[in-house]
Protein backbone atom coordinates (compact mmCIF):
# COMPACT_ATOMS: atom_id res chain seq x y z
CA UNK A 1 0.00 0.00 0.00
CA UNK A 2 1.45 3.58 -1.31
CA UNK A 3 0.71 5.96 1.90
CA UNK A 4 1.12 9.45 0.74
CA UNK A 5 1.39 12.68 2.85
CA UNK A 6 -0.36 15.75 1.09
CA UNK A 7 2.74 18.23 1.03
CA UNK A 8 1.54 21.63 -0.01
CA UNK A 9 2.46 23.23 3.36
CA UNK A 10 2.70 22.57 6.72
CA UNK A 11 4.14 19.65 9.05
CA UNK A 12 4.25 16.91 5.71
CA UNK A 13 7.91 15.90 7.08
CA UNK A 14 6.78 15.16 10.78
CA UNK A 15 3.93 13.28 9.22
CA UNK A 16 6.41 11.31 6.99
CA UNK A 17 8.96 10.46 9.90
CA UNK A 18 6.41 9.24 11.87
CA UNK A 19 5.19 6.57 9.07
CA UNK A 20 8.86 5.99 8.89
CA UNK A 21 8.87 4.28 12.08
CA UNK A 22 5.30 2.57 12.13
CA UNK A 23 8.00 0.74 9.29
CA UNK A 24 5.80 2.41 6.18
CA UNK A 25 7.54 4.51 3.69
CA UNK A 26 5.43 7.24 2.53
CA UNK A 27 5.78 9.68 0.04
CA UNK A 28 5.22 13.25 0.25
CA UNK A 29 2.58 14.71 -3.00
CA UNK A 30 1.84 17.56 -4.87
CA UNK A 31 0.70 16.85 -7.67
CA UNK A 32 -1.73 15.59 -9.30
CA UNK A 33 -0.09 12.69 -11.26
CA UNK A 34 1.41 11.96 -7.93
CA UNK A 35 -2.22 12.08 -5.74
CA UNK A 36 -3.10 9.58 -8.61
CA UNK A 37 -0.76 6.97 -7.50
CA UNK A 38 -1.20 6.69 -4.19
CA UNK A 39 -3.85 4.68 -2.31
CA UNK A 40 -3.76 6.31 1.27
CA UNK A 41 -3.39 10.11 2.39
CA UNK A 42 -2.60 11.61 5.63
CA UNK A 43 -3.28 15.46 5.21
CA UNK A 44 -1.06 17.31 7.69
CA UNK A 45 -1.10 20.19 10.30
CA UNK A 46 -0.78 23.63 8.69
CA UNK A 47 -3.01 26.75 7.84
CA UNK A 48 -6.05 25.07 6.06
CA UNK A 49 -6.72 28.60 4.06
CA UNK A 50 -3.37 27.97 1.80
CA UNK A 51 -3.49 24.68 1.25
CA UNK A 52 -6.99 24.70 0.21
CA UNK A 53 -6.29 27.59 -2.12
CA UNK A 54 -2.87 25.50 -3.21
CA UNK A 55 -4.64 22.63 -4.02
CA UNK A 56 -6.93 24.69 -6.24
CA UNK A 57 -4.47 26.81 -8.02
CA UNK A 58 -2.64 23.48 -9.10
CA UNK A 59 -6.08 21.20 -9.72
CA UNK A 60 -6.04 18.80 -7.03
CA UNK A 61 -8.57 19.95 -4.65
CA UNK A 62 -11.60 18.15 -6.55
CA UNK A 63 -9.34 14.92 -7.71
CA UNK A 64 -8.49 14.44 -3.41
CA UNK A 65 -12.50 14.77 -2.99
CA UNK A 66 -13.19 12.74 -5.38
CA UNK A 67 -10.50 10.40 -4.02
CA UNK A 68 -12.08 10.22 -0.31
CA UNK A 69 -15.07 10.06 -1.13
CA UNK A 70 -14.54 7.16 -3.75
CA UNK A 71 -12.74 5.56 -0.16
CA UNK A 72 -9.15 6.49 -0.18
CA UNK A 73 -8.13 5.83 3.06
CA UNK A 74 -7.27 9.42 4.63
CA UNK A 75 -6.36 10.91 7.85
CA UNK A 76 -6.01 14.70 8.60
CA UNK A 77 -4.39 16.54 11.27
CA UNK A 78 -5.77 19.62 12.26
CA UNK A 79 -5.42 21.61 9.29
CA UNK A 80 -6.20 18.15 7.96
CA UNK A 81 -9.26 17.89 10.51
CA UNK A 82 -11.15 21.07 8.83
CA UNK A 83 -9.64 19.80 5.41
CA UNK A 84 -11.97 16.57 5.56
CA UNK A 85 -15.01 18.42 7.36
CA UNK A 86 -17.96 18.62 5.45
CA UNK A 87 -18.23 22.24 6.59
CA UNK A 88 -16.68 25.11 8.85
CA UNK A 89 -18.58 27.23 10.56
CA UNK A 90 -16.39 30.05 10.16
CA UNK A 91 -14.36 29.50 7.20
CA UNK A 92 -12.06 32.11 5.33
CA UNK A 93 -13.37 33.90 2.77
CA UNK A 94 -14.39 31.60 -0.32
CA UNK A 95 -12.65 28.45 1.92
CA UNK A 96 -13.56 25.10 1.08
CA UNK A 97 -12.94 21.86 1.95
CA UNK A 98 -12.39 18.25 0.59
CA UNK A 99 -15.38 16.31 2.52
CA UNK A 100 -15.05 13.00 3.70
CA UNK A 101 -16.85 13.03 7.42
CA UNK A 102 -20.36 14.09 7.99
CA UNK A 103 -19.17 17.36 9.74
CA UNK A 104 -18.87 20.60 10.86
CA UNK A 105 -15.80 22.15 12.36
CA UNK A 106 -14.58 25.54 14.20
CA UNK A 107 -11.30 26.60 13.38
CA UNK A 108 -9.06 28.26 15.85
CA UNK A 109 -11.86 26.62 18.93
CA UNK A 110 -10.11 26.75 21.36
CA UNK A 111 -8.37 30.09 20.55
CA UNK A 112 -5.37 31.84 19.42
CA UNK A 113 -1.58 30.50 19.86
CA UNK A 114 -1.59 31.79 23.82
CA UNK A 115 -3.96 29.35 24.30
CA UNK A 116 -2.63 26.49 22.68
CA UNK A 117 -1.78 23.61 25.09
CA UNK A 118 -0.92 19.88 25.75
CA UNK A 119 -3.22 17.23 27.41
CA UNK A 120 -3.86 14.10 28.18
CA UNK A 121 -6.05 12.14 25.95
CA UNK A 122 -8.26 8.88 25.93
CA UNK A 123 -9.33 7.68 22.38
CA UNK A 124 -11.66 5.10 22.24
CA UNK A 125 -10.39 1.85 20.27
CA UNK A 126 -7.06 3.71 19.51
CA UNK A 127 -4.82 4.08 22.74
CA UNK A 128 -3.71 1.65 25.48
CA UNK A 129 -1.95 4.05 27.54
CA UNK A 130 -3.23 8.32 27.30
CA UNK A 131 -1.94 9.80 24.27
CA UNK A 132 -0.40 13.32 24.52
CA UNK A 133 -2.47 15.84 22.71
CA UNK A 134 -0.43 18.71 20.86
CA UNK A 135 -3.21 21.49 20.09
CA UNK A 136 -1.87 24.36 18.11
CA UNK A 137 -4.25 27.39 17.50
CA UNK A 138 -6.58 23.60 16.84
CA UNK A 139 -10.45 22.92 15.51
CA UNK A 140 -13.03 20.83 17.22
CA UNK A 141 -15.70 19.52 15.88
CA UNK A 142 -19.17 21.81 16.31
CA UNK A 143 -21.85 19.33 14.43
CA UNK A 144 -22.06 15.76 13.26
CA UNK A 145 -24.03 13.51 11.66
CA UNK A 146 -24.95 9.32 12.85
CA UNK A 147 -22.66 8.09 11.05
CA UNK A 148 -19.84 10.01 12.40
CA UNK A 149 -17.93 7.60 15.18
CA UNK A 150 -16.48 9.76 18.04
CA UNK A 151 -13.10 8.63 19.34
CA UNK A 152 -12.19 11.32 21.86
CA UNK A 153 -13.22 14.18 23.12
CA UNK A 154 -12.44 17.35 25.41
CA UNK A 155 -13.97 18.82 28.22
CA UNK A 156 -14.28 22.78 27.99
CA UNK A 157 -16.29 24.89 30.62
CA UNK A 158 -18.94 21.52 31.57
CA UNK A 159 -19.43 21.19 27.32
CA UNK A 160 -17.82 17.96 25.53
CA UNK A 161 -15.96 18.84 21.89
CA UNK A 162 -14.97 16.10 19.68
CA UNK A 163 -11.69 16.15 19.11
CA UNK A 164 -10.89 12.44 17.33
CA UNK A 165 -13.77 11.02 15.08
CA UNK A 166 -13.72 8.86 12.11
CA UNK A 167 -16.33 7.85 9.64
CA UNK A 168 -15.55 5.16 7.44
CA UNK A 169 -12.47 4.92 6.14
CA UNK A 170 -11.87 8.67 6.91
CA UNK A 171 -9.89 9.62 10.53
CA UNK A 172 -9.49 12.92 11.60
CA UNK A 173 -7.49 14.52 15.07
CA UNK A 174 -7.84 18.05 16.39
CA UNK A 175 -4.26 17.50 17.85
CA UNK A 176 -1.14 16.62 16.31
CA UNK A 177 -0.10 13.01 17.08
CA UNK A 178 3.02 13.75 14.86
CA UNK A 179 4.59 16.15 16.90
CA UNK A 180 5.09 13.57 19.77
CA UNK A 181 7.02 10.85 18.77
CA UNK A 182 4.01 8.41 20.26
CA UNK A 183 2.78 6.68 17.02
CA UNK A 184 -0.27 5.22 18.21
CA UNK A 185 -2.77 7.55 15.55
CA UNK A 186 -0.92 6.30 12.83
CA UNK A 187 -0.54 2.30 13.58
CA UNK A 188 -4.19 3.03 14.05
CA UNK A 189 -4.81 4.37 10.60
CA UNK A 190 -2.14 1.99 9.21
CA UNK A 191 -4.00 -0.94 10.66
CA UNK A 192 -7.54 -0.25 11.38
CA UNK A 193 -8.51 2.45 8.66
CA UNK A 194 -6.18 1.07 5.98
CA UNK A 195 -6.85 -2.48 5.96
CA UNK A 196 -10.14 -2.57 6.32
CA UNK B 1 -13.12 12.47 29.33
CA UNK B 2 -9.99 15.02 29.91
CA UNK B 3 -10.75 18.09 30.57
CA UNK B 4 -9.47 21.74 29.40
CA UNK B 5 -8.19 22.87 32.75
CA UNK B 6 -5.64 19.92 33.31
CA UNK B 7 -4.03 21.25 30.28
CA UNK B 8 -0.08 22.82 29.66
CA UNK B 9 -0.18 25.81 28.13
CA UNK B 10 2.37 27.62 26.16
CA UNK B 11 5.03 25.02 26.67
CA UNK B 12 8.03 24.75 24.30
CA UNK B 13 5.89 22.08 22.19
CA UNK B 14 3.31 23.93 21.41
CA UNK B 15 5.50 27.10 20.64
CA UNK B 16 7.73 25.59 18.78
CA UNK B 17 4.62 23.14 16.91
CA UNK B 18 3.25 26.50 16.05
CA UNK B 19 6.29 27.16 13.59
CA UNK B 20 6.25 23.51 12.36
CA UNK B 21 2.67 24.44 11.03
CA UNK B 22 4.22 27.56 9.26
CA UNK B 23 6.28 25.46 7.46
CA UNK B 24 6.77 25.63 3.41
CA UNK B 25 4.43 29.12 3.40
CA UNK B 26 5.01 32.70 3.13
CA UNK B 27 4.78 35.19 6.54
CA UNK B 28 3.60 38.58 4.69
CA UNK B 29 4.05 42.30 6.47
CA UNK B 30 0.66 43.77 6.41
CA UNK B 31 0.33 47.87 7.61
CA UNK B 32 -3.82 47.78 7.17
CA UNK B 33 -6.72 45.77 7.37
CA UNK B 34 -6.76 45.74 3.53
CA UNK B 35 -3.66 44.10 2.83
CA UNK B 36 -3.69 41.84 5.38
CA UNK B 37 -7.07 40.65 3.23
CA UNK B 38 -5.28 40.51 0.36
CA UNK B 39 -2.27 38.62 2.08
CA UNK B 40 -5.16 35.80 3.40
CA UNK B 41 -6.76 35.45 -0.14
CA UNK B 42 -3.44 34.79 -1.46
CA UNK B 43 -2.53 31.71 0.42
CA UNK B 44 -0.86 33.34 3.26
CA UNK B 45 0.23 31.23 6.40
CA UNK B 46 0.20 34.45 8.35
CA UNK B 47 0.64 37.69 8.55
CA UNK B 48 3.12 40.60 10.05
CA UNK B 49 1.16 43.67 11.80
CA UNK B 50 3.23 46.38 11.58
CA UNK B 51 2.75 50.23 10.95
CA UNK B 52 5.80 50.87 8.58
CA UNK B 53 7.14 48.35 6.19
CA UNK B 54 11.19 48.08 6.48
CA UNK B 55 11.48 49.91 3.00
CA UNK B 56 9.52 52.99 4.64
CA UNK B 57 11.07 52.47 7.99
CA UNK B 58 14.53 52.63 6.12
CA UNK B 59 13.50 56.05 4.10
CA UNK B 60 11.67 57.78 7.16
CA UNK B 61 14.37 57.27 9.69
CA UNK B 62 13.50 57.57 12.90
CA UNK B 63 13.02 55.60 15.82
CA UNK B 64 11.07 52.62 15.10
CA UNK B 65 8.86 51.01 17.76
CA UNK B 66 6.04 48.31 18.57
CA UNK B 67 2.56 49.28 16.32
CA UNK B 68 -0.02 50.63 17.96
CA UNK B 69 -2.33 47.82 19.63
CA UNK B 70 -5.36 49.23 17.90
CA UNK B 71 -3.59 48.64 14.79
CA UNK B 72 -2.86 44.82 15.69
CA UNK B 73 -6.34 43.97 16.61
CA UNK B 74 -7.92 45.49 13.43
CA UNK B 75 -5.78 43.05 12.21
CA UNK B 76 -6.49 40.12 14.20
CA UNK B 77 -10.30 40.83 13.32
CA UNK B 78 -10.03 40.89 9.92
CA UNK B 79 -8.18 37.54 8.51
CA UNK B 80 -8.45 34.26 10.38
CA UNK B 81 -4.76 33.17 9.86
CA UNK B 82 -2.11 33.59 12.58
CA UNK B 83 -1.12 37.45 13.08
CA UNK B 84 2.31 38.24 14.16
CA UNK B 85 4.03 41.30 15.25
CA UNK B 86 7.44 42.99 16.12
CA UNK B 87 9.08 44.18 18.97
CA UNK B 88 12.02 46.19 19.73
CA UNK B 89 15.41 43.82 20.69
CA UNK B 90 15.26 44.06 24.49
CA UNK B 91 12.08 45.82 24.82
CA UNK B 92 10.31 43.05 27.40
CA UNK B 93 7.53 45.71 28.04
CA UNK B 94 6.63 45.99 24.35
CA UNK B 95 6.30 42.09 24.53
CA UNK B 96 4.26 41.89 27.67
CA UNK B 97 2.08 44.41 25.96
CA UNK B 98 1.76 41.89 22.84
CA UNK B 99 1.22 39.02 25.04
CA UNK B 100 -1.83 40.44 26.24
CA UNK B 101 -3.38 41.10 22.87
CA UNK B 102 -2.92 37.43 22.21
CA UNK B 103 -1.03 38.13 18.89
CA UNK B 104 0.11 34.71 17.67
CA UNK B 105 4.03 34.95 17.12
CA UNK B 106 6.27 38.01 18.12
CA UNK B 107 9.72 38.96 16.08
CA UNK B 108 11.68 40.23 18.62
CA UNK B 109 13.50 41.96 15.13
CA UNK B 110 16.21 44.58 14.17
CA UNK B 111 14.11 46.41 11.78
CA UNK B 112 12.89 48.12 14.99
CA UNK B 113 15.21 50.47 17.07
CA UNK B 114 16.76 48.24 19.27
CA UNK B 115 15.96 48.89 22.72
CA UNK B 116 18.97 46.93 24.56
CA UNK B 117 22.06 46.79 23.15
CA UNK B 118 23.32 44.33 25.19
CA UNK B 119 20.30 41.96 26.29
CA UNK B 120 17.45 40.33 24.43
CA UNK B 121 14.59 39.59 25.84
CA UNK B 122 14.14 35.95 28.18
CA UNK B 123 11.87 34.50 26.08
CA UNK B 124 11.45 31.80 28.27
CA UNK B 125 8.96 34.45 30.59
CA UNK B 126 6.43 33.82 28.42
CA UNK B 127 3.78 31.79 26.83
CA UNK B 128 3.79 33.56 23.80
CA UNK B 129 6.25 32.02 20.88
CA UNK B 130 8.97 34.27 19.71
CA UNK B 131 11.15 34.66 16.39
CA UNK B 132 14.25 35.44 15.97
CA UNK B 133 16.79 36.74 13.26
CA UNK B 134 20.26 35.39 13.14
CA UNK B 135 23.18 35.92 10.34
CA UNK B 136 25.13 32.85 11.90
CA UNK B 137 24.87 29.37 13.78
CA UNK B 138 25.91 30.64 17.10
CA UNK B 139 23.57 33.59 16.73
CA UNK B 140 20.74 31.27 16.10
CA UNK B 141 21.61 29.18 18.84
CA UNK B 142 22.18 31.75 21.58
CA UNK B 143 18.38 33.03 20.72
CA UNK B 144 17.61 29.50 20.84
CA UNK B 145 18.85 29.54 24.67
CA UNK B 146 17.12 32.14 25.57
CA UNK B 147 14.12 30.80 24.26
CA UNK B 148 13.64 31.82 20.49
CA UNK B 149 10.77 29.10 19.14
CA UNK B 150 11.60 29.73 15.78
CA UNK B 151 14.92 31.51 13.83
CA UNK B 152 14.49 33.61 10.81
CA UNK B 153 17.68 33.98 8.67
CA UNK B 154 18.45 37.76 8.45
CA UNK B 155 18.74 39.56 5.53
CA UNK B 156 18.94 43.16 4.84
CA UNK B 157 15.14 43.98 4.94
CA UNK B 158 13.58 46.88 2.91
CA UNK B 159 15.87 46.61 0.18
CA UNK B 160 14.67 43.57 -2.39
CA UNK B 161 18.32 42.77 -2.60
CA UNK B 162 18.08 39.11 -1.37
CA UNK B 163 22.44 38.70 -1.56
CA UNK B 164 22.29 39.18 2.67
CA UNK B 165 19.69 36.64 2.82
CA UNK B 166 21.48 34.19 0.84
CA UNK B 167 25.07 34.82 2.29
CA UNK B 168 23.01 34.33 5.87
CA UNK B 169 21.36 31.11 4.46
CA UNK B 170 24.52 29.65 3.68
CA UNK B 171 26.16 30.90 6.18
CA UNK B 172 24.08 28.82 9.11
CA UNK B 173 23.91 25.85 6.29
CA UNK B 174 27.21 25.79 5.90
CA UNK B 175 28.58 25.87 10.16
CA UNK B 176 25.47 22.99 10.67
CA UNK B 177 27.04 20.59 8.23
CA UNK B 178 30.69 21.56 9.32
CA UNK B 179 29.32 20.26 12.76
CA UNK B 180 27.91 17.57 11.29
CA UNK B 181 31.49 16.00 10.72
CA UNK B 182 32.91 16.73 13.75
CA UNK B 183 33.99 14.39 16.67
CA UNK B 184 32.41 14.54 19.86
CA UNK B 185 35.40 15.86 21.89
CA UNK B 186 35.76 18.89 18.75
CA UNK B 187 32.22 19.93 19.51
CA UNK B 188 33.69 21.65 22.51
CA UNK B 189 35.73 24.23 20.66
CA UNK B 190 32.97 24.29 18.41
CA UNK B 191 30.62 25.73 21.21
CA UNK B 192 33.39 27.95 22.35
CA UNK B 193 33.93 29.25 18.47
CA UNK B 194 30.26 29.61 18.02
CA UNK B 195 30.13 31.10 21.45
CA UNK B 196 26.75 29.21 21.43
CA UNK B 197 25.86 26.26 24.89
CA UNK B 198 27.64 23.21 24.60
CA UNK B 199 23.77 20.87 24.79
CA UNK B 200 22.58 22.77 21.89
CA UNK B 201 25.94 22.63 19.98
CA UNK B 202 25.37 18.41 20.19
CA UNK B 203 22.43 18.69 19.46
CA UNK B 204 22.69 20.46 15.89
CA UNK B 205 25.97 18.11 15.34
CA UNK B 206 23.44 14.85 16.33
CA UNK B 207 20.28 15.67 14.00
CA UNK B 208 22.25 18.27 11.54
CA UNK B 209 19.43 20.85 11.70
CA UNK B 210 18.75 23.47 14.03
CA UNK B 211 15.98 22.54 16.85
CA UNK B 212 13.38 24.95 16.07
CA UNK B 213 11.94 25.61 12.55
CA UNK B 214 14.63 28.09 10.10
CA UNK B 215 12.82 30.89 8.01
CA UNK B 216 14.76 32.96 5.90
CA UNK B 217 13.70 37.00 5.94
CA UNK B 218 15.05 40.61 4.14
CA UNK B 219 15.86 41.43 0.58
CA UNK B 220 13.14 39.23 -0.53
CA UNK B 221 10.75 39.72 -3.83
CA UNK B 222 10.15 37.65 -6.40
CA UNK B 223 9.01 33.94 -6.74
CA UNK B 224 12.61 33.28 -8.06
CA UNK B 225 13.82 34.34 -4.52
CA UNK B 226 11.44 32.36 -2.91
CA UNK B 227 12.85 29.38 -4.74
CA UNK B 228 16.05 29.93 -4.24
CA UNK B 229 15.66 30.46 -0.38
CA UNK B 230 13.82 27.06 0.00
CA UNK B 231 16.57 25.49 -2.06
CA UNK B 232 19.35 26.58 0.35
CA UNK B 233 17.01 25.19 3.24
CA UNK B 234 14.93 27.27 4.76
CA UNK B 235 11.64 26.04 5.70
CA UNK B 236 9.64 29.08 4.69
CA UNK B 237 9.67 32.97 3.75
CA UNK B 238 9.25 35.88 5.21
CA UNK B 239 8.13 39.01 2.69
CA UNK B 240 8.30 42.45 3.65
CA UNK B 241 8.23 45.15 1.78
CA UNK B 242 8.67 42.96 -1.79
CA UNK B 243 5.09 42.76 -1.77
CA UNK B 244 3.05 45.78 -1.16
CA UNK B 245 5.97 47.75 -2.45
CA UNK B 246 5.32 46.06 -5.96
CA UNK B 247 2.56 46.86 -8.77
CA UNK B 248 0.31 43.94 -8.62
CA UNK B 249 0.66 42.83 -5.29
CA UNK B 250 -2.12 40.43 -4.63
CA UNK B 251 -0.57 38.60 -8.02
CA UNK B 252 3.03 39.08 -6.82
CA UNK B 253 1.48 37.26 -3.49
CA UNK B 254 0.39 34.26 -4.61
CA UNK B 255 2.79 33.92 -7.32
CA UNK B 256 5.61 33.97 -3.83
CA UNK B 257 3.18 31.07 -2.17
CA UNK B 258 3.25 29.27 -5.18
CA UNK B 259 6.92 29.36 -5.62
CA UNK B 260 7.46 28.61 -2.00
CA UNK B 261 5.69 25.26 -2.38
CA UNK B 262 6.66 23.97 -5.74
CA UNK B 263 10.61 25.26 -5.49
CA UNK B 264 11.55 22.58 -6.82
CA UNK B 265 9.96 22.77 -10.01
CA UNK B 266 10.83 25.38 -12.25
CA UNK B 267 8.35 25.42 -14.78
CA UNK B 268 5.82 25.87 -11.45
CA UNK B 269 8.05 29.13 -10.64
CA UNK B 270 8.22 30.38 -13.87
CA UNK B 271 4.31 30.05 -14.37
CA UNK B 272 4.39 32.24 -11.16
CA UNK B 273 6.43 34.76 -12.45
CA UNK B 274 4.69 35.47 -15.65
CA UNK B 275 2.97 39.17 -16.11
CA UNK B 276 3.45 40.32 -12.06
CA UNK B 277 4.10 43.86 -12.81
CA UNK B 278 6.44 45.72 -11.57
CA UNK B 279 8.84 44.58 -8.22
CA UNK B 280 9.79 46.69 -5.62
CA UNK B 281 12.84 49.06 -7.11
CA UNK B 282 14.88 48.05 -4.67
CA UNK B 283 18.59 49.49 -3.12
CA UNK B 284 21.61 47.27 -3.46
CA UNK B 285 23.00 46.59 -0.29
CA UNK B 286 26.53 47.61 -1.07
CA UNK B 287 24.80 51.05 -1.62
CA UNK B 288 23.34 51.23 2.13
CA UNK B 289 26.21 52.21 5.07
CA UNK B 290 27.41 49.78 6.99
CA UNK B 291 26.02 51.75 10.30
CA UNK B 292 22.39 51.88 8.39
CA UNK B 293 22.11 47.89 7.32
CA UNK B 294 19.82 46.44 9.73
CA UNK B 295 21.14 43.27 9.60
CA UNK B 296 24.24 43.83 11.98
CA UNK B 297 21.71 44.92 14.82
CA UNK B 298 21.56 41.82 17.25
CA UNK B 299 24.84 40.26 18.60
Amino acid sequence: MKVGVLALQGDFREHLSALGECGVTGKLVKTSSEVSEIDALIIPGGESTTISKLAKSFGLFDLISKRIADGMPTYGSCAGMILVAKSILDPASGQETFGGIDMQVRRNAFGRQTESFEVDLELTGISGAPIRGVFIRSPWVENYGSGVDILGSLEVDGKSHPVAVQEGRVLATAFHPELTGDNQVHRYFLEEVCNK
Amino acid sequence: MSKANETEVGGARVKRGMAEMLKGGVIMDVVNVEQAKIAEDAGAVAVMALERVPADIRAQGGVSRMSDPDMIEKIQAAVSIPVMAKVRIGHFAEAQILQTLNVDYIDESEVLTPADYEHHINKWNFTIPFVCGATNLGEALRRISEGAAMIRSKGEAGTGDVSNATTHMRKIGGEIRRLTSMREDELYVAAKELQAPYALVKEVAETGKLPVVLFTAGGIATPADAAMMMQLGADGVFIGSGIFKSGDAAKRAAACVKATTYFTDAKVVADASRGLGEAMVGINVADIPVPHRLAERGW
